[in-house]
């Protein structure tokens, strides 16, 4: 097979009829380029949005629920094992929240292979007194090192450092929303009463926001050791341990084994943020198939044109095939144009694509609740320009194939005779 | 027997749209190697039909035809666009030549498809034949820039270019004037002489005909004299 050939001719063609193909072309490139800036856009915002939640949420927690006691005495006890048992009005243990032995537990969980490291917690519910009202918030006591280095504790604070809580005694980092009602600035001092009743003065330090309204108007944070003196707890006492993974989709296993093995409840990433991965998913598909329908778009201009080339260039197939060019060649040589089409116009559309995600980078996107963002956000996935210049060649081969199958059947004694 | 070019036996040929019509009718020739022929005729007595047939295009016929000793009925497309490359010279009325394309690559075109010598030795092909129809100062021009006669010249040259065993010609001089079609007339006669060239032209010119070395007449899908 003479492939310089068909290629020459093919080229031929297209230089003829330049100004239909440069129309193919920005076609082609105009729905690669959006493609590309759409799913690099969406999928950005999608990560900055799953962000918000799961960069803060550990792949497993470890903590102690409030739950009435699975076994009570009756069901265990060998005489009644072959009676039905009713019992009524079961109370929940005042058991501890703690976690038991987390000393030992934290040790064993280190040394895990899956484990890309861990943050114990203690979670306090409180009151903070502002006047004559109370405002009920949390303070979470955190490893503020562990915290910032896996869970982007330090992108959240608007004001003051992190590092203080552990550095300033008994101090205390508000949430953005407490600290709006409470109109504590850095450097007051906040009362915060416990649900046992204890009042302890806390300094603020600094103020946290992390995008969710109802979020920052309850949560705020304090250093491990001052959340045990608040609660009057000794210093092993923790109530939750989060457990970030090296394979997040590990994290239901994982959970499971960790909940048998330390006697604790657990709970996975997947099973707490379930309708995030879902909206996520949501988003990508649309992204999709907005892109994929503008290929499709693309790719019948490309048909109309191809087909408009035909009946144009009858004459001239029908003197290639009188001249020993068989039904092949002329199907290769339509195939060719259409692949050239879809080639160049994928090629700079790729490189618009990329041209154009570097621009909606650059515009700025301030929001208050998401301090951390200064312009939209982009993701440069190398796999979008890889589907992108595969679609682009699929969609031009099938756009080109019924058009040139047709130019391979054109009959060059009813054109020759019909003149 | 060698020396036939092209044979026919018992060609018959219907249209079936609308109605079924014989357009030839047991129709057998042969053609000997050197020979100029014309075949000559009323309009839509079946010429250009049977011209069809003998240029492998048209395959929609009954009967048997061989080109150069060998059974072209029969065979399949690919088979038969590579018969046309290599044993078929064209000359059309109306269709001459590619306007994408040069002159000179016009006239390369079926040699590059035949793919039997280097693309320089096509074009050093194409150059002399060029120069034997006195076009060679044309050879870089666009298709489009040149007159009737001269496009019809350049068309006998593409013909020319894969030393075929025949060319055929449908109404060659139909559209021109008398004086260039004296010329193509001229250049056919001179590749009959001196080259030995079979030829086969359909004309309805009885002019033209009566100088070529046989004339086949038809009628109504017969050979009434050959």
């Amino acid at each position: 097979m003479n492939y310089k050939l068909i290629f020459s001719v093919s080229f031929s063609l297209l230089r003829a009829r330049w100004k239909q193909t440069l129309i193919a072309a920005i076609g082609v490139t105009f729905s690669i380029t959006m493609f590309i800036a759409l799913l690099s856009f969406m999928t950005g915002l999608n990560g900055l949005l799953d962000g918000l939640i799961l960069n803060r949420t550990p792949h497993v927690r470890i903590y102690n629920d409030i739950k009435p006691t699975k076994n009570q005495p009756v069901n265990v006890s060998g005489t009644y094992k072959d009676y039905h048992n009713f019992i009524r009005s079961v109370k929940s243990p005042s058991a501890r929240q703690e976690i038991f032995n987390s000393g030992a537990v934290m040790d064993a969980i280190r040394r895990d292979d899956r484990v890309a490291g861990l943050a114990p917690k203690i979670i306090a519910p409180v009151f903070f007194t502002a006047g004559t009202i109370d405002i009920t918030g949390v303070v979470n006591g955190i490893d503020v090192q562990a915290e910032s280095s896996l869970f982007h504790f330090n992108d959240y604070i608007v004001a003051g450092k992190a590092i203080d809580l552990k550095n300033v005694p008994n101090s205390i980092i508000l949430g953005k929303g407490v600290a709006d009602k409470l109109l504590a600035e850095p450097g007051d001092v906040v009362q915060v009463t416990t649900s046992q009743g204890d009042i302890m003065p806390l300094k603020v330090v600094g103020y946290f926001q992390s995008g969710l309204q109802d979020f920052d108007k309850v949560q705020c944070y304090a250093s491990i050791n001052t959340a045990q003196k608040l609660l009057g707890k000794p210093n092993n006492y923790i109530t939750d341990i989060q457990v970030k993974l090296k394979d997040l989709n590990q994290a239901p296993m994982v959970a499971k084994e960790y909940g048998a093995l330390f006697d604790a409840d657990t709970e996975d990433i997947q099973t707490a943020n379930s309708q995030f991965e879902t909206g996520s998913f949501i988003r990508t598909l649309i992204s999709y198939s907005v892109g994929i329908t503008l290929l499709i778009v693309a790719g019948f201009g490309i048909y109309n044109i191809l087909n408009m080339m035909i009946y144009e260039k009858m004459d001239t197939i029908a003197i290639l095939k009188a001249t020993g060019f068989s039904g092949r060649d002329v199907n290769r040589i339509f195939i060719v144009i259409a692949l050239t089409i879809g080639l160049a116009g994928g090629l700079v559309g790729l490189v618009f694509g990329f041209g154009l995600s570097a621009i909606i980078d650059q515009i700025p996107f301030r929001t208050p609740a998401l301090p951390t963002i200064t312009t939209f956000p982009v993701n440069y996935n190398p796999a979008f320009y890889l589907i992108g210049a595969v679609f682009s060649l699929v969609t031009t081969y099938f756009a080109g194939y019924f058009p040139a199958r047709k130019a391979s059947k054109v009959d060059p004694v009813v054109i020759i005779r019909g003149k | 027997m060698s020396n036939v070019i092209l044979q026919t036996s018992h060609i018959n040929k219907y249209f079936h749209d609308p109605v079924t019509v014989p357009v030839l009718n047991d129709l057998s020739m042969s053609v000997d190697k050197g020979e100029f022929v014309s075949v000559v005729g009323k309009s839509g007595c079946g010429k250009s039909t049977l011209l069809y047939i003998l240029s492998t295009m048209d395959t929609d016929y009954e009967g048997q035809l061989w080109i150069d000793q060998d059974l072209i009925t029969g065979k399949k497309e690919k088979e038969l666009a590579r018969i046309r490359n290599e044993k078929i010279g064209f000359v059309f009325q109306f269709h001459y030549l590619l306007n994408e394309f040069s002159v000179l690559k016009n006239v390369m075109l079926p040699g590059l498809k035949l793919n039997q010598y280097s693309e320089s030795e096509i074009e050093h092909r194409a150059m002399e034949r060029l120069r034997m129809l006195h076009m060679e100062d044309l050879a870089l021009k666009n298709a489009n820039q040149l007159s009737g006669g001269q496009k019809q010249r350049v068309a006998i040259a593409r013909a020319l270019i894969n030393d075929p065993a025949i060319i055929m010609g449908d109404e060659p001089t139909g559209n021109l004037d008398k004086k260039n079609g004296e010329i193509v007339f001229d250049i056919f006669q001179e590749l009959a002489v001196h080259y030995h060239q079979t030829l086969l032209i359909v004309t309805h010119d009885p002019e033209f005909a009566a100088r070529t070395n046989r004339i086949i007449e038809m009628e109504d899908g017969r050979i009434i004299r050959q």
